[in-house]
């Protein structure tokens, strides 16, 4: 595991083995997003997508291999340093508290911030990009529809300015319009501040549609890794591992 | 409803006594095997009896009663995963009950053999009794409600004692007068011995219908209570009967422990039965392995035997008469917290959970050699 | 009457020590989903730290503050040490645990101290105010009162306004997300069972003048009453077990002074019976109780 990262690479995944039990899920994964650009992992149900996120994330512990942010080895890192090294995971089901109210929800995501000026102007900037959430600020987390949830969950997210978002499932139980309106933001965030996203997604067509790089994962291994455009194109491929 | 399960570990055959193999068996030959069982441990027991002084017949007589109402309490919690802190309660229920009837009696000038089992049935039925009130409101509650409202049954009930003092002579308790061994045994048969073959049959008996029932069809139904209500219930099984049964067994057998108790100190008081109590009982099934009649006899064991250590150790040691007294009160009691909380940290299938794991590694490693 | 509006205010004033009890209870039952059943004994054992603070010093505040750092202290050291290792899979396992403490802290107790009754002081006089030659509240028991509501109060404004409130609040709901979210999750936990075993301190320093006096078994009773204090207001709600503690101080104290002292006991038990069996979920419960 002694591969230097490249300067531009934001995640360097090495051979990452991770899973539940005795049993491995993902298979010396190897994984490399560089800065400012979105890939989106796709694939079939069961392929290890999630298990990915949440072996980068350090919510399960990797068996082997090493997960790389801006150069730096997470390995040994607890999931609560993680936000302060620039690692937002916004997971599935997205986690929105239910029990607390919507502000309270956004305030979380900015409170491991030391400067607290900026958290509270990412939290302003959160609420103009999210107007509904603006009008619903005092109501609980589970009283938000769907749509409003994942605006929260993301909004936490973008709180805490990270670096790198690893996004599991944002288009899970949406209607079209609003997968489509959180792709858009996803592009404009990238091309705005930077944003680094790794995406996780069963809805492949929109995720390729906003995706720089895409990796097809199957039974737990990376079968390819291209440029989205050339997936979107490649009909051999989309047919053996995508099912359209 | 995961959440309802017991501490015990998963009733995997071979770990669990309790638990019918795999292969079905005959009743009959479950039953069979159980008297044989309770047959040997009846002649160890008589030549126990003559082997030991008196005084360590009487530290077996009083396991014996424990063992009463240890071996219920496993059951309860360990088998049908509802937790009881009010044994001690139901102890007191039964010991008090046989008070009042050996008191009748030697009032009243009957004399006979015949009187101590009827005591002790009415001390039973009296227990059953109370236990069914407590069992049909517990077979409403889980968890932490269940554990509160049997405490606050552990607290409340010996305070009763001094409420209606008019009827239980407050703290200072009643005595129970019991008749000397029968003159048929001889002239000089030591009292001691007579007190552990009376406790000594009454438990075997006991055991002998416990272990029984825990290999029936009611002892399947407890577990299956125990691991899954929601599955239990879709599987026709009346889950609140099911629990009540088992509390109400559970209380027979605490209450003629109790009665035991009251029979072997000739005196019951309320102090007897404290909090404390509960608590020792609760610690000495999960020591011994929740859910394991053997595990029961393990925890009965120590709760005799770890005073009787501690008071050993504390005559070791140069003390104050005062310090000294502290010691040899709270030490037991500290050995104990210390041992529960341990064993549920570290096996959580207590005593005999690693007895069974030792058999089981060494029959393998026989049965390898073999081969 | 006036035995009526004596026995409102001696209820009330003794609601108010169950009322912090029976938080402390809900607090841990919150965030660690555990009923704290040695909270009791961890209790006695900070009355007995101020007991020997105060004896030392001969100041009643320093062995108050004492017990109050030693109640915080207890809290931690239990959860750090002993709760966090517990298989939590099975209810049970937590409960056997806790009483496993309970055994030990008497125990210790026991040792260090003996198992007589030791008097325990007040800062304040327990004579009542007499208007009229009715005997009313005392100066100790208007000590009690302002005791509880600092305390209650100073707990809602932790929870409801500041950022360790939220973080406290946000771990015992979701302990998976906030971690993500830079909460540190078994912090917060532990400064739970310390906050709640502070309280508790406080409790047992406030009730135990009233009783009988220190004692190693001295919370065993108060224990009880301040479970069902928790049960009545169901035990997921903070408010509701203020209003609890206040139901049951007042049913204890009415029962006490028109049936007899020794009934209360009884009282207890039959209060959480009846309310366990009719609303299972606290008399405040929206909803059925979770069953655990």
């Amino acid at each position: 595991m002694s591969e230097r990262s490249d300067q531009g690479d934001l995640l360097v995944v090495r051979g990452l083995v991770a899973g539940y039990g005795a049993a491995p899920v993902l298979h010396a994964v190897d994984l490399t997003v560089p800065a400012g650009t979105i890939a989106a992992v796709v694939g079939a149900n069961g392929a290890g997508k999630t298990t990915l996120l949440r072996a980068i994330s350090g919510m399960l512990r990797p068996l082997a291999g090493g997960v790389q942010l801006a150069g730096e080895d997470l390995r040994g890192t607890p999931v609560e340093q993680l936000v302060r090294r620039g690692m937002a995971h916004v997971p599935e089901g997205r986690g929105v508290i239910g029990e607390l109210t919507v502000d309270e929800n956004l305030r979380l995501g900015g409170l491991w911030r030391r400067d607290r000026a900026d958290a509270a102007r990412a939290l302003d900037e959160v609420y103009q990009l999210f107007e509904p959430l603006a009008r619903r600020r005092r109501h609980l987390g589970h009283q938000l529809s769907g749509g409003e949830r994942q605006m929260l969950a993301l909004g936490r997210a973008l709180v805490g300015r990270p670096r790198l978002l690893l996004l599991d499932e944002p288009s899970l139980g949406l209607a079209p319009r609003v997968v489509a309106r959180t792709m858009a933001l996803l592009r404009q965030l990238r091309d705005r501040t930077g944003l680094t996203v790794l995406l996780v997604e069963q809805n492949v067509r929109s995720a390729l549609s906003v995706a720089d790089q895409g990796v097809v994962m199957a039974l737990g291994r990376v079968v390819t890794t291209a440029p989205a455009a050339d997936l979107r194109d490649d009909a051999d491929l989309r047919h053996a591992y995508l099912g359209f | 409803m995961s959440a309802t399960r017991a501490a015990a570990p998963p009733a995997d055959g071979a770990v669990d006594p309790a638990t019918p193999p795999d292969l079905p068996r005959r009743r009959g030959n479950t039953l069979l095997r159980h008297l044989a069982v309770v047959a040997v441990a009846g002649l160890v027991l008589v030549g126990m009896s003559y082997a030991l002084e008196p005084f360590r017949n009487f530290q077996l007589a009083t396991v014996a009663a424990y063992l009463c109402a240890t071996a219920g309490l496993t059951v309860l919690t360990g088998l049908n995963g509802q937790l009881s802190l009010g044994h001690g309660a139901l102890m007191a229920t039964g010991a008090y009950t046989v008070a009042f009837c050996q008191t009748a009696f030697s009032d009243r000038g009957v004399t006979g053999l015949w009187l101590l089992p009827v005591s002790l049935v009415a001390a039973v039925a009296a227990t059953v009794a109370v236990g069914a009130v407590v069992g049909v409101a517990a077979a409403r509650l889980r968890g932490p409600y269940l554990a509160g409202v049997t405490l606050a049954v552990a607290v409340v009930v010996p305070a009763l004692t001094v409420t209606f003092d008019g009827v239980f002579n407050g703290e200072q308790g009643l005595s129970v007068p019991v008749e000397p061994p029968p003159l048929a045994l001889g002239p000089y048969f030591p009292y001691e011995r007579w007190q552990l073959w009376v406790a000594g049959a009454a438990t075997l008996l006991a055991l002998l219908l416990l272990a029984n029932l825990v290999r029936s069809r009611y002892g399947r139904m407890f577990r299956a209570v125990r691991d899954d209500e929601v599955a239990a219930r879709l599987a026709g099984i009346h889950v609140a009967r099911t629990q009540v049964i088992a509390f109400v067994v559970s209380a027979a057998t605490a209450g003629l422990g109790g009665a035991l108790l009251a029979v072997l100190a000739q005196s019951v008081s309320p102090g007897a039965f404290s909090l404390t109590l509960s608590l020792f009982l609760l610690m000495a099934v999960v020591i011994g392995g929740l859910g394991r009649l053997a595990g029961a006899v393990w925890g009965a064991v120590l709760l005799v035997a770890l005073p009787d250590l501690s008071h050993a150790l504390t005559e070791q040691l140069t003390l104050s008469p005062a310090a000294a007294q502290r010691l040899e009160g709270n030490l037991p009691l500290a050995i104990f917290g210390i041992t529960l909380i341990v064993v549920m940290l570290v096996a959580p299938g207590g005593v005999q959970g690693l007895l069974s794991r030792l058999g089981r590694a060494v029959s393998a490693r026989w049965r390898a050699r073999r081969s | 009457m006036d035995r009526f509006v004596f026995l409102t205010l001696d209820g009330l004033s003794r609601g108010a020590v169950y009322a912090a009890f029976a938080l402390a209870l809900v607090l841990i039952w919150r965030a660690a989903r555990v009923v704290n059943f040695a909270q009791g004994a961890m209790a006695v054992a900070a009355a007995y730290v101020a007991y020997s603070v105060s004896a030392a010093t001969g100041s009643y505040w320093l062995g108050f503050l004492a017990a109050l750092a030693a109640g915080l202290l207890f809290g931690a050291v239990v959860d750090r040490v002993v709760m966090r290792y517990v298989d939590h899979a099975s209810p049970l396992n937590p409960v056997i645990v806790a009483l496993g403490l309970v055994l030990l802290i008497q125990a210790v107790l026991g040792m260090v101290y003996g198992s007589e009754f030791r008097p325990a002081g007040t800062p304040f006089s327990r004579e009542g105010f007499t208007v009229g030659g009715l005997a009313l509240l005392s100066p100790y028991d208007l000590f009690v009162f302002a005791a509880v509501a600092v305390v209650v109060s100073a707990l809602a404004w932790i929870f409801a306004r500041t950022a360790v409130g939220l973080r406290m609040r946000a771990a015992a709901f979701a302990p998976e997300v906030s971690r993500l979210l830079g909460v540190n999750v078994g912090g917060m936990l532990t400064l739970g069972w310390a906050l709640a075993s502070g309280v508790g301190a406080l409790a047992a320093m406030l009730v135990i003048p009233t009783e009988l006096g220190l004692h190693p078994h001295a919370m065993d009773l108060v224990f009880v009453s301040a479970f069902t204090a928790a049960v009545v207001g169901g035990l997921d709600s903070p408010p509701g077990a203020v209003v609890g503690g206040l139901v049951v101080g007042l049913v204890l104290s009415y029962v006490s002074g028109y049936a007899g002292s020794d009934l209360t006991p009884l009282a207890v038990l039959v209060l959480l019976l009846a309310v366990l069996l009719v609303r299972p979920g606290g008399l405040f419960a929206p909803v059925a109780a979770r069953r655990v």
